[in-house]
């Protein structure tokens, strides 16, 4: 499995630069945006990476309340911090596509309020890990993965029919895409994707490793007390 | 007192009773909703029309920051006499204790409103052009959405650090569909140009999917160490 | 455009600010196993 680490790695940096090269020379400009439109490949598949991620962190959680696999668990926290990173990517990109193109920072756009709302609830599963005391936190978080799970098509709902009586621009672009434009993209996504697995691999075992140091500690002291003076 | 509906039952009527007896929570709150009310009508001070139109939102909130004041009391007495320890050991069913909570609160969240409404209409001469009944199923759904969710996370956030602040924390980013359904049905509803019905279909489709989803946990949460 | 340099750096500040973050903890990880291999 070690082995493996490096050789994705410099994979993944193969992809990311052809990906970088793609958006910046070889995807053709846009007609209606201009080149701010390139913000694009890095934020449509940021946006998917993190849905993937977040979905790795569901399938963990309930993989931890069925089973009580403490790997479960670390994965899930590992999914969640990576997931919320690039969460932050897109919720930083997405603005900064919206002001030139469109005038304004903001907008209710229905795939960024999902982001927005995913990334709130992911936050708030972080401080709930970072703040509940150690025994029970693995149970309370796999049980918020989930009831956040199960709001995620009600917050779509909630937005696509606010978006149907209060009509807001639409940021991400509509209709049908430049195959050379899907190329990038999916090029992008792929690298991003790659980049997603070393980052959430390497806090996995960051985890792990934390968490047997923790407990060889907790043995010492209690060693050490009971040692004769 | 052995079916879960009859503890469901007596939790709900003990705690109402020492509730009564000591009106700790219910002044505060009371107090508490005046402030956020009185507040609210400097800050934000409409005409008649304008004031339909974002009602629906200042009252929304006020009832929310309300709410959190009494579902943060909520498993106070409980923990602070060890109960929810014999709880564990009991074989009661842990969902009795959970619905007499959210029964409990929802009462108390209720009354709160029932006491904030008439404030609102007189400090925004609030006055519905929609149908004004539904406003009554929009509050009893979405109050039943808060407080379930509310009591769910309230336990969850008891053996944490931070525990007053952990509630909202948890509470506001899940609740934020039925937050904008409330929201939108009731400006629809009092400004009459829209049809709230789709809102309070997703509110009882919320209501159903956490009541359910919340009855199926407790049970771990309460025995999570 | 500035824009688009914007977003890019963006991106890639926050990547490596987590990746920095994960290095700290493999650091501190690090000096704990140390520190405990000492001790016996």
């Amino acid at each position: 499995m070690k082995r493996a680490f490096p050789i994705l790695a410099i994979l993944t940096a193969g992809l990311l630069s052809y990906g970088l090269y793609g958006a910046l020379v070889q995807a053709p400009t846009e007609q209606t945006m201009g080149d701010v439109q390139r913000i694009f490949y890095y934020h449509v598949p940021s946006a998917w990476t993190a849905f993937c991620l977040f979905f790795v962190n569901l399938v963990a959680s309930i993989v931890y309340l069925w089973q009580r696999n403490p790997k479960a668990d670390a994965l899930a926290l590992a999914s969640a911090e990576v997931g919320v990173v690039f969460c932050t990517v897109v919720l930083v990109t997405g603005p900064i596509w919206a002001r030139p193109v469109w005038g304004i920072w903001w907008t209710w756009d229905l795939r960024l309020t999902l982001t927005l709302v995913l990334w709130l609830i992911y936050v708030s599963y972080l401080m709930l890990r970072r703040f509940s005391s150690s025994g029970q936190t693995p149970v309370m978080a796999a049980v918020l993965a989930v009831l956040g799970a199960l709001d995620v098509p009600l917050v779509y709902f909630s937005i696509w029919f606010f978006r149907t009586q209060h009509p807001q621009p639409v940021i991400g672009g509509g209709g049908s895409i430049d195959p050379r434009m899907l190329h990038v993209l999916l090029i992008n996504w792929l690298a991003f994707m790659c980049f997603a697995v070393l980052v959430c691999w390497s806090r996995y075992h960051l985890e792990i490793l934390r968490r047997q140091v923790d407990e060889t500690q907790a043995l010492e002291s209690l060693l050490a007390a009971g040692r004769p003076r | 007192m052995s079916t879960p509906a009859g503890l469901t039952r007596a939790t709900l009527v003990k705690d109402l009773r020492l509730e009564w007896r000591s009106k700790d929570a219910i002044n505060s709150m009371l107090f508490f909703a005046l402030l956020v009310v009185v507040i609210f009508s400097f800050s934000f001070d409409p005409t008649a029309e304008e004031s339909r139109r974002i009602a629906g939102g200042l009252v929304w909130v006020a009832f929310l920051f309300a709410a959190v004041v009494a579902l943060n009391q909520t498993w106070a007495r409980e923990l602070r006499n060890q109960v929810l320890d014999a709880y564990r050991v009991s074989p009661a069913p842990a969902n009795s204790l959970f619905l007499a909570k959210v029964l409990g609160n929802f009462i108390f969240v209720s009354v709160l409103e029932a006491l904030m409404t008439p404030l609102f209409v007189v400090f925004y001469n609030l006055r519905a052009i929609g149908p004004a009944y539904q406003l009554l199923v929009v509050a009893a759904l979405g109050t039943w959405a808060l407080v379930v969710n509310g009591t769910f996370f309230a336990a969850m956030s008891v053996r944490t650090r931070n525990r007053e602040m952990m509630l909202p924390l948890l509470l506001f980013p899940i609740t934020i569909p039925a937050l904008l359904a409330m929201v939108e049905a009731t400006s629809s509803i009092l400004t009459g140009e829209f049809s709230a019905k789709f809102w309070i279909v997703l509110l009882a489709v919320y209501d159903v999917v956490f009541t359910t989803a919340c009855l199926l946990f407790f049970e771990i949460v309460l025995h999570g160490e | 455009m500035t824009y688009l340099f914007a977003a890019y750096v963006a991106t890639w500040v926050i990547h490596i600010t987590y990746l920095g973050h994960l290095a700290r903890g493999y650091a501190r990880l690090k000096r704990e196993i140390e520190e405990l291999r000492k001790k016996r």
